[in-house]
């Protein structure tokens, strides 16, 4: 990286450089074939509109590990929503491929669960708490004393084991994440994606479900993808976190947290290494939005 | 004591109405507006138990056969056209085409084409009172909320469970109101198609008192009508209140927060 502003920092840089179809950029932390989760390779998203054609991601690349917590953190406006999208096969990319566990996802795939930022619009408002964490197993032909079973755990698991015959709406915005939290755990799946999902609930409250995501992440050893604007937030909670340029979106850095495993709201977050991390996040997000472009993709356009 | 408030605004206004009605008919010297006591031996008379048999029931049997009909044709077409982008470029120019014919001028057509009987009555009701459930139930799939269509597809949830768990009851809100348009359509049409080549029906004897000079029993077979349309509504009301509980509750939080 020899366009890095950044050479005193204590970060290890695994961002590597790569020749792809769009150029020589950087890309984020690949692993040997067949050894990731799941892989982003080379993806690629324009939006057709009336006006003209939007690049909205350029190129991405990068793994997930099994059982990592991995932060996608980036400027607003810098297709992260997109990417998440074009992972959980809601939205087809224009070039590149998604795979999980080796196969290409086309579709919305089994072993993955998504939460996103609309708590109130993603649970079904004419449901009540337990029937909206049911609902998938239900739908997956489960058997109902199974899915008794995992829907009492996940809500247990999240804290809402007393709620289970309110209706979403009648919960606080912060209860109504968890209940979308319970449903994806109790989904059971191998990749969680979360799409900002606490940018919407008040700070203190966040900070309590910050914990409960590392806890879930920790007892069920699944692999989280947390999509956030909040740098904190992102150190905090990811044992590595990709830094997104701003669009049209490339990997901007890819950075390993190596804070220790047990995290703490208080300790954790006023420890120096902490504030060195988010120190470190904090200027590449800068950089990123005053369209600092770590390769040549700008003088490609 | 909030029952007995809740009781007096309901029947306050009937109350004084009919109040209002007896003093002012009482002096009446007109032939077309009977008497208040004219009126009642009038009713008691003609709305006899094998008159409700003969006439009022089958009418009302045609009005719900009429409805359920709607219900179930306009819902189900409804969410095929709100579903689909090409079936709905495809519909739109002849359903409103078809919306616009007034149900009543193809009355002599389907006498022709379908005979004289309940068929036909039941046929005209739904050619009128099926369009407010149709256009409701595709606009309220249309209407559909984008993440949580993107949830369900994430879970998974797709086919008949989709239509089941998420766009009909998503979709129910505007189906309702649609019902509700529908009901008071179907009412007139019932009226409507009893006037042609019928021998019975609630809407054939007001007809028939009318064109006989009856007229104290003829107001008696309107105010019938309007007793079916007050007694349908509060049926839709409560069924309404059930169907779309969480639906208020919902507004209800979102109005207080």
């Amino acid at each position: 990286m020899t366009t890095s502003p950044e050479e005193h920092t204590p970060v290890i840089n695994q961002g590597t450089m790569a020749d792809t179809p769009d150029g020589h950029i950087p890309v984020g932390h690949t692993l040997p074939e067949g050894e990731a989760l799941l892989s982003v390779r080379n993806l690629k998203k324009i939006y057709h509109t009336d006006g003209g054609d939007i690049e909205a991601v350029r190129n991405l690349t990068f793994d997930l590990p099994k059982g990592e917590l991995t932060c996608l953190v980036g400027p607003s406006g810098s297709g992260k929503t997109t990417l998440l999208k074009a992972i959980s096969g809601l939205l087809e990319p224009t070039a590149g491929e998604v795979k999980l566990a080796g196969n290409l996802v086309t579709g919305p795939p089994k072993n993955m669960a998504v939460v996103f930022q609309e708590y109130g619009r993603s649970l079904y408002p004419w449901m009540r708490v337990r029937e909206n964490v049911e609902l998938p197993l239900k739908v997956a032909g489960m058997d109902k004393a199974k899915r008794s079973q995992l829907v009492d755990d996940a809500l247990e698991a999240v804290g809402l084991d007393h709620v289970p015959r309110s209706y979403p709406w009648q919960l606080s915005g912060g209860m109504q994440q968890r209940v979308a939290i319970a449903r994806a755990v109790a989904y059971q799946p191998e990749v969680l994606l979360m799409d900002e999902p606490f940018a919407a609930v008040d700070a203190q409250t966040r900070a309590d479900l910050e914990d409960l995501v590392r806890r879930v992440w920790k007892q069920l050893g699944v692999t989280v993808l947390f999509v956030t604007h909040d740098i904190d937030e992102s150190v905090y909670l990811g044992s590595r976190v990709v830094i997104l340029s701003s669009s049209p979106t490339i990997v901007q850095q890819d950075i390993k947290i190596d804070l220790p495993d047990e995290r703490d709201q208080l300790e954790t977050r006023s420890s120096a290494r902490f504030a060195e991390l988010r120190h470190h996040v904090y200027e590449q997000i800068q950089l990123a939005k005053q369209g600092f472009r770590p390769d040549a993709a700008k003088a490609q356009v | 004591m909030r029952y007995a408030k809740n009781f007096l605004y309901i029947v306050g206004l009937p109350a004084l109405l009919l109040i209002g009605w007896v003093l002012w008919s009482a002096q009446s010297t007109s032939f077309f507006v009977p008497t208040w006591e004219q009126m009642t031996n009038a009713f008691s008379t003609t709305w006899t138990w094998s008159r409700m048999t003969t006439d009022v029931f089958p009418s009302v049997g045609r009005l719900i056969a009429g409805i359920i009909v709607s219900i179930i044709l306009g819902i189900v077409v409804g969410l095929l056209v709100g579903s689909f982008r090409w079936l709905r470029q495809l519909m739109e120019p002849t359903m409103e085409f078809f919306r616009a014919v007034p149900p009543v001028v193809l009355i002599p057509v389907f006498m022709l084409l379908i005979g004289i009987g309940d068929d036909m009555k039941i046929a005209v009701i739904v050619l009128g009172a099926v369009w407010p459930i149709l256009l409701n139930t595709v606009e309220g799939v249309r209407s559909m909320d984008e993440v949580l269509s993107d949830t369900s597809h994430t879970y998974r949830i797709s086919g008949v469970a989709r239509i089941r768990y998420l766009i009909l009851p998503s979709a129910m809100p505007q189906i309702m109101a649609g019902i509700r348009q529908s009901l008071s359509i179907a009412l007139i049409l019932m009226v409507i198609s009893e006037m042609f080549a019928s021998s019975a029906g609630l809407g054939y004897t007001i007809i028939q008192f009318q064109r006989s000079f009856a007229i104290p029993e003829m107001w008696s077979g309107i105010v019938v009508l309007g007793l079916i349309g007050v007694i349908m509504s509060f049926i839709f009301q409560i069924v309404e209140r059930k169907v779309l509980a969480w639906y208020h509750g919902q507004r209800e939080m979102e109005n207080a927060g």
